[in-house]
């Protein structure tokens, strides 16, 4: 929570996922990493974005219902079938 | 096991492979359909479309792009050729990533915001930690929805994510950064046994 003549804590967040998109322009870049130098509690907030954007990497698909998956399978067998009688 | 590996083997008309790259990639095929379609089932539709198109077109998939651009290049297309949303004028308005209620008058953290070092090293294998995750980003409005499941689920580049979902690639950054944002603070919420500053 350092005072910095840039940026406020405030507007330092707003910049967080464009810094971690490499989308920033640099001088938004550099005010924010001078922030960062200075601001734990905005460090800490960017390791929260960083665990955030893990997290979702990490979830895996969604369990689905047999049904489609047999739905689906019907389908591909079908093709195997129409493709062998080709 | 790899995509390619399992290309592979559905070519040799292996169902097990076909059944596992649907399970791998089926929820994300309809929540992006979702996004340009108006309801579920036709989305679901979609989603079939795109698996036949796969099986016709595999032999000739040369792996130029990686088989899960492809996977969703198709669907798009067929989504496109469905039906268009109304709703997709996308709203760029800047949205503060975290409560204002947060930071004082000095724009500075009234409280700093709690390490979430425990949740990956205590709880990442957590089922807990994945479903709080899971339900945030079910619960995103679209087009949020669709950004952060390709963009940060599916690991897409936000430029093949923009072309997916015809906006910029600045528009699909914003809806990025708003949807990041919820999921961060539902974690948030979770760490700290649901309190919530707002």
């Amino acid at each position: 929570m350092a005072m910095t003549k840039d940026i406020t804590c405030h507007q330092a967040v707003a910049l967080v996922s464009d810094y971690l998109e490499g989308a920033l322009s640099r001088r938004d870049r550099q005010r924010l990493e001078r922030h960062l130098e200075g601001c734990e509690a905005c460090s800490a907030y960017l390791e929260q974005m960083r665990i955030t954007i893990a997290i979702s990497g990490s979830v895996g698909p969604e369990d689905l219902p047999a049904e489609a998956v047999s739905q689906l399978l019907d389908v591909f067998e079908k093709y195997q079938r129409d493709k062998s009688n080709e | 096991m790899e995509d390619e590996v399992l290309l592979k083997r559905i070519l040799g008309g292996d169902r097990d492979a076909f059944t596992e790259l649907v399970e791998r990639y089926q929820s994300s095929l309809v929540r992006l359909a979702r996004y340009y379609v108006k309801t579920e089932s036709s989305a679901e539709d979609v989603a079939q479309d795109t698996w036949i198109a796969v099986m016709k077109g595999l032999e000739q998939f040369e792996g130029r792009s990686s088989f899960k651009t492809w996977l969703f290049r198709i669907a798009a297309n067929r989504a496109r050729k469905t039906g268009t949303r109304e709703f997709r004028v996308v709203n760029v308005d800047p949205v503060d990533p975290v409560s204002s209620a947060r930071f004082n008058e000095a724009g500075m953290w009234r409280e700093a915001p709690v390490p979430f070092t425990e949740l990956i090293n205590d709880k990442l294998a957590n089922a807990e930690v994945l479903e709080a995750c899971r339900s945030a980003i079910r619960d995103l409005p679209e087009p949020q929805q669709s950004v952060v499941t390709l963009r940060d689920v599916e690991g897409l580049s936000t430029r093949e994510v923009s072309e997916l979902l015809e906006i910029s690639e600045a528009n699909a950054r914003v809806l990025l950064h708003r949807g990041r944002a919820k999921i961060r603070e539902a974690l948030e919420g979770k760490l700290k046994g649901g309190y919530s500053w707002q």
